[in-house]
């Protein structure tokens, strides 16, 4: 049952992110937490879901000619010291002030979301 | 420099809230660098690769990954997200956006109380 659920909502986490222009992580980590995990088990887990996602976006988009790969690299490789930073905080957070703090950067996303489709 | 700065920041909120980054780079790569969407979108893609995979190891290392899960939710979500681009060309309603941002709220609201 729990398997079936997770397949399912993975499924639905991707095409809603296809469709919208987020990434999965957005989608991925309430999922996750539906299926018990903590909330900072539930982000990590997420970046790894985010894997197979990313690789099947990324082999698409570079069909097309549309990535450029220099600039990509460079991107990549400065996020690696943010990632750092950011997950030391994550860590050191305790879990319902992360869980908060995550709702917060939700409601910026729907805003996003929103102000896009306004300014089509 | 430009680029450094936006994977500083995209690298940060990657790992603070376990998502991509591709909701600030996307952006940033086509107010500061001048890409066109469909070019943002794909380096930003190819960026995230790096950078999600840095955070799974560090999270890793700190025992918070949980691989089943990851291939559980991730690997349907692959396929779903090649036939959500797919919509994205034939759906372009203004009221989606804003019922998806509704939605966000409400899991917004969920995680909250």
């Amino acid at each position: 049952m729990t398997l079936a659920l997770a397949v399912l909502l993975g499924f639905t986490a991707g095409i809603v992110a296809g469709m919208f222009g987020v990434g999965g992580g957005i989608l991925f980590v309430p999922t996750l937490i539906a299926l018990g995990l903590g909330q900072v088990e539930a982000q990590a887990t997420s970046l790894a879901a985010i894997l197979p996602t990313v690789a099947a976006g990324t082999w698409r988009q570079a069909s097309y000619g549309n990535v450029r790969w220099k600039p990509a690299l460079a991107l990549g490789l400065a996020s690696v010291a943010g990632v750092l930073g950011g997950a030391q905080l994550a860590l050191s957070l305790p879990e319902d002030a992360l869980r908060r703090l995550f709702a917060v950067f939700l409601i910026a996303v729907a805003v996003q979301v929103a102000w896009r489709a306004r300014s089509r | 420099m430009k680029l450094a700065l936006i994977g500083l920041v995209a690298g940060f909120m990657s790992a603070l809230f376990g998502v991509g980054g591709g909701v600030v780079v996307v952006p940033l790569l086509i107010l500061l660098v001048a890409y066109t969407p469909h070019v943002a979108t794909a380096t930003s893609l190819a960026a995230i690769g790096i950078t999600a995979l840095a955070g799974t190891i560090t999270f890793a290392i700190a025992g918070e990954v949980d691989p089943a899960h990851a291939l559980l939710v991730g690997l349907p979500a692959a396929a779903g997200a090649t036939l959500g681009a797919t919509l994205q060309q034939r759906v372009q309603a203004r009221e989606l956006s804003y019922l998806f941002a509704a939605f966000l709220v409400a899991i917004a609201v969920w995680l909250l109380v």
